[in-house]
């Protein structure tokens, strides 16, 4: 009987900041300013510049996603190979940016690719061309897949760990080259990883909207964008909390798919 | 924008939670004397609260917010009582409507024969008899311009869609301030109500896109003075700062005419300390202390004792601070427009970012 109470803060603070949350988003989201019943909200996303701001962010979110996965996955190789441990100072390094606030992190790189910026400076006074890319869609995914592929790194490296060497070294005794062993055992065995860490970078580049301003100039609008402003600038708090619907479905089918892929949470982060 | 925005917002909730905490605990002190203020952010001298302090013993809780549009719900949900707060124009009228402000009791603000009568008179376009409302600041919203960066003398909104200056202009990122521009550009009111007008604003705006480099808010300031654009859309309060870190930039009011603005102190209806609120607002109408903020802010006084007092001739007789008539000539204050207009601008706002 006891140990249920231990449960009762838990119980409290699910209830507090994550239901209460959610009925609100689904009241507001549902009524109009007058507080009557309305899809009237959620169906907005059909219009010209909402649905344009949620293919961009679509877009741009799979690309950094992608982008992610190639550059996670033979880091996690290579940290595993070389038997690098979690403690190991490489690891740390990987892990090290994470502590610092993602929002210094993104003005950083404000900073670094600015017009009169620090790479740019560097690159004049070299004389090679400048790099003109802040307030693009390109600065933008390179803000995505900076500030995310840590999230994509570490599941992956999490079940490459676990693999067992045995399986690896049965697959080369029977004549399996380097190539086949990677597509015919390690890959399959790392899909836990690999899917948690896709939609662990997909979901918040899907939702985010502090780097599409700093790094976007404003200039690039994605759904997070639209949100934010119809809280903070519009003051329709009704039709943010409808959108807020319709992104919450990208997120449950993403959920959806890593239940399915990994049942026994294998690719967790730590 | 958002850097600042965040800052602020975190420290406001740090503010906040202090001020609740030290609300619940100062509650059975004896002196108990306090006035909650909440102002723009980066907008008095710190110091002049110190000096208010030890002249009248009234402790000064002091918040700050971000823009007109996050202050406003709190003081509406009534969920902290403020006891003197410094909307804009549009917003005290706005909360004039909803009945939402206490009237001034000028026998305890005696200081306010320092104020230029032009300005209270100009503050009567959003309320009327000056009765809720004591000015602060005001100015105007202009072109900030680099003059090694252009090539001609700059007098009119048209430069912000000269082809030329592609990737090199600074759009504020706000609603109502985007839209004057357009709004002027073509001749109409920036106070436009009229669907095919602000249809128009907004093809202007879409025209404009390409050309622009960012559109941002309080940056404006930082990366004009760092060179990162020829042209910005600025508050003229901003304007003296700018040139006093970089000499390169200069100030104009458009000559179509622009937005100019009054920010004022007023005391919401259920404001605890009123009386300490109308001497605090009391207090910033002394022409030493006014002038001791205008120093730190740069931003235009309307306190005309003050003004006489800036020993810098230069500054003195600035028509950046201190346009004349003529130069405001065109300009108008923004309006409350109710809940309906200002949905019709949202949407055509996001139709031009989403471009």
């Amino acid at each position: 009987m006891s140990k249920k109470w231990f449960a009762a803060p838990y119980l409290l603070w699910s209830v507090g900041f994550i239901i209460i949350p959610l009925l609100m988003i689904f009241f507001y989201g549902l009524t109009d300013r007058s507080g009557a019943f309305t899809l009237e909200n959620v169906v907005a996303i059909l219009s010209p510049e909402h649905s344009k701001a949620l293919v961009l962010s679509l877009l741009l979110s799979l690309a950094s996603t992608v982008i992610c996965l190639l550059l996670a996955y033979p880091l996690a190789m290579i940290l595993n190979k070389h038997h690098l441990g979690r403690g190991s100072f490489i690891v740390f390094l990987f892990i090290l940016p994470m502590w610092m606030n993602f929002l210094l992190r993104t003005l950083a790189w404000q900073t670094l690719l600015e017009k009169t910026g620090v790479i740019n400076s560097v690159l004049s006074a070299l004389h090679l061309p400048a790099l003109d890319i802040i307030n693009t869609p390109y600065a933008i995914v390179l803000g995505m897949v900076y500030n995310f592929l840590p999230f994509m790194v570490l599941p992956i490296y999490n079940v490459l760990v676990k693999i067992d060497e045995n399986v690896i070294n049965a697959a080369r005794d029977l004549g399996a080259n380097g190539v086949q062993t990677f597509f015919k055992i390690i890959l399959p065995l790392s899909i836990p990883g690999v899917v948690s860490g896709i939609t662990m970078v997909f979901v918040p580049a899907m939702t985010t909207f502090v780097i599409s301003t700093l790094l976007g100039g404003s200039k690039i609008l994605l759904i997070g964008n639209v949100i934010e402003q119809e809280f903070t600038q519009g003051n329709n708090w009704n039709l943010g909390s409808g959108l807020s619907l319709v992104l919450m479905v990208f997120i449950l089918v993403s959920m959806a798919f890593v239940m399915k892929y990994d049942r026994e949470g294998e690719g967790g982060m730590f | 924008m958002m850097n600042k925005k965040w800052i602020a917002a975190s420290l406001c909730a740090v503010t906040l939670g202090a001020a609740v905490l030290s609300g619940c605990a100062g509650g059975g002190e004896a002196s108990g004397e306090q006035v909650v203020v909440y102002n723009w952010g980066e907008y008095i001298d710190p110091e002049v609260l110190e000096l208010f302090t030890e002249e009248t013993g009234i402790e000064v809780v002091y918040e700050e917010f971000e823009t007109n549009e996050i202050m406003y719900p709190r003081v509406a949900s009534g969920a902290v009582s403020y006891d003197v707060i410094c909307p804009s124009d549009y917003m005290i009228e706005r909360m004039i409507q909803e009945d939402m402000l206490a009237e001034l009791n000028y026998d305890n603000i005696p200081n306010i024969s320092n104020m230029d009568e032009t300005y209270m008179a100009q503050a009567e376009a959003f309320d009327p008899g000056n009765k809720y409302c004591v000015p602060y600041c005001w100015g105007t919203v202009g072109i900030l311009y680099n003059k090694t960066m252009v090539s001609e003398p700059i007098d009119s909104w048209d430069v912000l869609w000269d082809e030329q200056y592609a990737d090199n202009i600074l759009m504020q990122d706000s609603v109502r301030d985007a839209f004057a521009v357009a709004l002027k550009r073509l001749g109409y009111s920036l106070n436009s109500t009229d669907e095919a007008e602000l249809e128009e604003a907004k093809n202007l705006l879409i025209e404009q896109k390409p050309l622009v480099q960012a559109y941002v808010i309080d940056q404006v300031r930082d990366m004009m003075i760092g060179n990162e654009a020829a042209i910005g859309v600025i508050y003229s309060g901003e304007a003296i700062y700018t040139q006093r870190e970089n000499p390169d930039l200069e100030y104009v009011i458009p000559k179509e005419g622009s937005n100019v603005w009054i920010d004022g102190w007023v005391i919401p209806k259920n404001a605890e300390n009123k009386e300490n609120a109308e001497a605090f607002i009391n207090f910033l109408c002394d022409p030493e202390i006014a002038l001791m903020n205008f120093d730190y802010i740069t931003y235009s006084t309307p306190n005309a004792a003050a003004r006489e007092l800036i020993e810098d001739e230069d500054i003195r007789n600035s028509t950046i601070a201190f346009p004349t008539a003529e130069m405001l000539e065109g300009c108008e204050f923004f309006k409350y427009l109710g809940p309906d207009v200002d949905e019709i601008y949202n949407s055509k706002w996001k139709e031009v970012k989403s471009e």
